[in-house]
């Protein structure tokens, strides 16, 4: 059944956000220009638009969200993006795998903040929630899925199938549904697809909190006083922000398997660029009484923000990194708009800021080197050249767009090796970011001049200077410049330490969030020094495993045969088994101990599956596994001298969208990460080499040997069913149950078929059982002597190919993350408490 | 000098480093010829090609061959001045190769066999299905 009024609903609701935050957007604008506060009829018309369009834009998710938690593969977008066996947690991260989704959660968060500005700042609200409303209006316009004459605005995420597909099946039946939905990408299907995207939006929707009072501040006259209303919320968006970032970037170390947190990649770097600016305007703003250098910069930075945010979205959206990045967004044909959204708010935003430049207070007076608003004021310039650096090669497909409308042809490429080209520039920068923060610390609690300067520098300087020196004598740290970067890190950390206890001892917790964030960045900083500069393979290897391969991909490639030890480092090594989740079921099970049946997410018990004295499942039981194309390796680690052992489980996904893709399994100690991940697996759908066929002719109960493995032939068992052929009444099927003893004790049975059929003929197919390498076929069955034959081949044994990587101290880089984090919080606490008195006490 | 002007300064010259070195450490996307002649005159820079996968007459990727245990994979790509070269890349055959549309490798000329370092191709959150 089509259920067609859902989606009627749903873009029903799509246009009336549209339109009403135009309205609301309106209303708000002649509430600003009637200079109306409170309950004065424009602003309370305005005010009830725009809670109807937030309405209006929770029920268009809700109504793409019902779609898509109900199967209702109808839909194109609950098609592409979801399917029958998806877990609940990954329908919702189903929900913004698309471009139309994530657009719907954006401008829902929005819409959210909107309620919150309204609720919480009736003074600036007008002014504000214009630019709220248009920026809405904007975000509506690109799931609208509106044709004018030959103009599609945006791209709806409640098309039937049926309207986008262009297949025969529909000319048949038009009311045809698929069965099932092609589903959430299998790489996807991870915690972080839950959360990560949800709050990297949340980060974008809240820069445009800042901006807006920019703007307001702007147009209204109002340059100082928007900073105070405005800087909570900058704090705020930095947070969420960075911790999207930070997520995302987790995430690739965690599951993609990018080998790193940070790969440099188009899409990561547009959105550090906007960070990082942010950053830098929340610096600025807390120094805005002061220094006019730093109320204009402000003004300047945080629409840049905004701006770049625009700008990311631009360039992940509008398919113009195609050819340069590895994740951008499917291209909907949206980037003529994406391109009118960002013209617009920029050329708007330069006319307000034009307009208010001459009416800006400004001093001729420099800062004073022994000040803080010039420390700050070179912080806040470092991180703006930081992103500079980002953002001029990540832009360079922007480039040659733009030359190919001049009728000129670039072939200009972003650097071919992205990690080495911006680390180069950026460590430099980092470390200029370490210094500037640990000084202008000093400078920012007391003023002081050039003696009283040396007298405070001193100390954090010399103990600093003597943690590094230990830190790197005890590393064994060489190279210069990680030294500096040692120093450096030590350095800020030292000195937003002694500024931090300072603070504690006159009992002014709530004013840390500066030094503790700071102190979080120079751990972070320490932290990725160690754990990419002192990356090592540890999976180091003589043999050649492939010729195809380098030298340097032979030698850090350990093959791994099944169940025989080798030497890793420290370790002794083993590759165990190989496992596949069963939905329900507490631990991954063996994959021998299972069989495929037609749906790949049903699988049949070979042998009993025992965990902990439970059994819970007889062979012939049937177990779901909701994502049958993960497959597990256990591999156990057994430390040489201490002997300490554990199992790391890294997987491989047979990902039909993407091949096959490996995600490591992390042993994390104090000190370092054992990363390790299956590189290859030769056996996988491989022609596999069989030895030549032996004969083995044996009685019940009878030992003979299976590959050097002792196997005992336990009987004949009459089988009703085999899945191969449906077995009529006159015919008869048995298997013979041979079980083979392996290492540890482990059991396997082997259960070769033998099928007479009623013309006579004989269907004997054979047995693999991978473990012992080996394939059995029961050959034939000798009555007169009682005894079968066995036919039995061995081939090579199963291995693996793993690659490990030690990667030290990277805990002080997630830590560093951590206390970031917390700085952050407790900055926003204080901002947010000032701006609540002054605005109690009716100040601006 | 003021302090102002100094910092002027030094935010330009750092401005300007960037930019050129931006351009100097820019690869560039090439046709396989332009490839081959750079590799040829002794440059080893790492460029840019943009192709399709050869086709055979039914529309299906042709070409392609895994190496021993599939460890590596090359593959024939048709570049955009319809020049066709085999592509070596020595990592197992990312499969959605075979589904692209558009495949950018990155690599240069090795004694006249291109290997790819990097492959270009789409991320998961890029798929969009077209078939039912």
């Amino acid at each position: 059944m089509i259920h067609q009024s859902l989606g009627d609903i749903g873009h029903l609701l799509i246009i009336i956000s549209f339109v009403t935050s135009i309205v609301a957007a309106f209303a708000y604008f002649k509430a600003t220009v009637n200079k109306e506060i409170g309950q004065d009829p424009w602003i309370r018309f305005a005010r009830l638009t725009f809670i109807i369009h937030g309405l209006a834009v929770i029920g268009v998710v809700s109504v793409l969200f019902t779609i898509i938690y109900n199967n209702y593969f109808e839909y194109h977008y609950a098609w592409s993006h979801s399917s029958v066996n998806l877990a609940t947690e990954y329908m919702i991260a189903s929900f913004w795998e698309g471009q139309e989704g994530s657009f719907m959660v954006w401008a829902l968060w929005q819409a959210l903040l909107g309620f919150v500005i309204i609720k919480t700042n009736k003074k600036w609200e007008a002014p504000v929630m214009t630019v709220f409303a248009f920026v809405q209006a904007f975000l509506a316009s690109m799931i609208l899925g509106v044709v004018f004459g030959d103009v599609k605005l945006g791209s709806s995420p409640f098309l039937l199938l049926r309207d986008v597909l262009n297949d025969p099946v529909f000319l048949i039946n038009p009311n045809y549904v698929p069965d099932d939905g092609t589903g959430l990408n299998p790489v996807l299907q991870n915690y972080w697809m839950v959360i990560h995207p949800p709050t990297l939006f949340l980060g974008f929707a809240t820069t445009l909190v800042p901006f807006s009072y920019a703007i307001a501040g702007l147009w209204t006259g109002k340059y100082k006083e928007w900073i105070r209303p405005a800087l909570p919320w900058a704090i705020f968006s930095a947070l969420t922000l960075g911790v999207g970032i930070l997520m995302g970037g987790y995430w690739a170390y965690e599951t993609l398997n990018f080998g790193g947190y940070w790969n440099w990649d188009p899409v990561e770097n547009a959105v550090y660029v906007p960070w990082l600016v942010l950053v830098a305007a929340i610096h600025t703003m807390i120094t805005f009484k002061k220094s006019a250098t730093a109320l204009k910069t402000s003004i300047v930075l945080v629409i840049a923000t905004f701006i770049l945010i625009l700008y990311s979205t631009f360039l992940t959206r509008s398919g113009i990194l195609a050819n340069a990045s590895v994740h951008t967004f499917t291209d909907l044909g949206l980037s003529g708009q994406l391109l009118i959204y960002l013209l617009f708010f920029l050329v708007a935003s330069i006319f307000f800021a034009v307009r208010a430049w001459g009416k800006i207070p400004s001093s001729e007076k420099e800062a004073s080197t022994y000040s803080r608003e010039f420390w700050i004021f070179i912080g806040a310039l470092t991180l703006c050249l930081m992103a500079f650096q980002v953002i001029i090669p990540t832009s360079i497909p922007v480039f040659n767009k733009i030359i190919e409308l001049f009728g000129k042809v670039s072939n200009i490429a972003p650097p071919a090796d992205q990690i080495e080209y911006y680390s180069k520039f950026q460590v430099w920068f980092a470390i200029a970011l370490a210094i500037l923060s640990g000084t202008g610390q000093f400078f920012f609690w007391n003023k002081m001049d050039k003696k009283e300067f040396a007298n405070a520098i001193a100390i954090p300087l010399i103990i600093a200077l003597l943690i590094s020196a230990i830190i790197f004598i005890v590393a064994k740290i060489f190279n210069p410049l990680y030294i500096l970067i040692l120093i450096a890190g030590i350095y800020s950390i030292v000195a937003n330490a002694t500024i931090l206890t300072k603070l504690f001892k006159s009992k002014s917790y709530k004013l840390a969030g500066g030094s503790v964030a700071h102190i979080g960045i120079a751990l972070m900083l320490v932290g990725i020094m160690f754990s990419e500069g002192y990356s090592r393979h540890i999976s180091l290897n003589t043999l050649t495993v492939s010729l195809a391969w380098t030298d340097e991909r032979n030698s850090t490639s350990l093959p791994l045969f099944l169940n025989e030890p080798s030497q890793m480092d420290n370790y002794e090594i083993t590759y165990r088994k190989e496992l596949i989740e069963a939905t329900d079921l507490p631990e991954l099970i063996k994959k021998s101990y299972v069989e495929d049946t037609d749906d790949p997410y049903y699988k049949v018990a070979r042998q009993p599956i025992v965990i902990e004295g439970k059994t819970w499942a007889q062979p012939g039981d049937t177990l779901y596994s909701q994502n049958p194309e993960n497959t597990y390796y256990q591999i156990d680690f057994k430390h040489r001298v201490t002997g300490k052992a554990f199992s790391l489980f890294p997987r491989i996904q047979i990902n039909k969208q993407m091949g096959d893709m490996a995600s490591p399994d992390i042993k994390k100690l104090w000190n370092r990460d054992i990363y390790t991940h299956v590189s290859a697996v030769p056996f996988f759908d491989e022609e596999v080499e069989w030895s030549e066929k032996v004969m083995e002719e044996v009685r019940k109960g009878d030992r003979f040997f299976v590959n050097d493995y002792v196997a005992t032939f336990e009987g004949l068992q009459r089988v009703e069913n085999v899945s191969f052929t449906d077995l009529r009444e006159d015919e008869v099927a048995v298997k013979a149950n041979i079980t083979i003893l392996a290492e540890d004790g482990e059991k396997y049975l082997a259960q070769p078929l033998y099928v007479i059929k009623r013309d006579g003929r004989v269907a004997n197919p054979p047995d693999v059982v991978k473990e012992v390498a080996s394939r059995l076929t029961l050959e034939s069955i000798n009555p007169d002597s009682g005894s079968v034959t066995l036919g039995v081949n061995t081939t090579q044994k199963d291995y693996i190919i793993v690659e490990s990587i030690e990667k030290p101290h990277i805990n002080v880089l997630w830590i560093g993350t951590l206390i970031m984090t917390l700085g952050f919080i407790i900055a926003i606490r204080r901002r947010y408490i000032e701006f609540q008195m002054m605005r109690d006490k009716g100040v601006e | 000098m003021k302090k102002s002007s100094i910092i002027s300064l030094i935010v330009i010259a750092v401005a300007v480093t960037v930019i050129i070195s931006t351009s100097a450490d820019a690869s560039a996307y090439l046709s396989f010829d332009e490839a081959y002649e750079l590799a040829e005159n002794g440059k080893s820079n790492k460029i840019h090609v943009v192709g399709q996968l050869k086709k055979d007459a039914n529309g299906k990727p042709t070409g392609i061959f895994a190496g021993p245990n599939k460890l590596s994979v090359s593959f024939v790509l048709v570049d955009n001045n319809m020049k066709e070269q085999t592509v070596y890349y020595n990592e197992p055959m990312p499969a959605d190769l075979l589904r692209s549309e558009q495949v950018v490798v990155v690599g240069n000329y090795q004694n006249d066999r291109f290997i790819a370092d990097r492959i270009v191709l789409k991320c998961p959150s890029k798929y969009e299905e077209t078939e039912l």
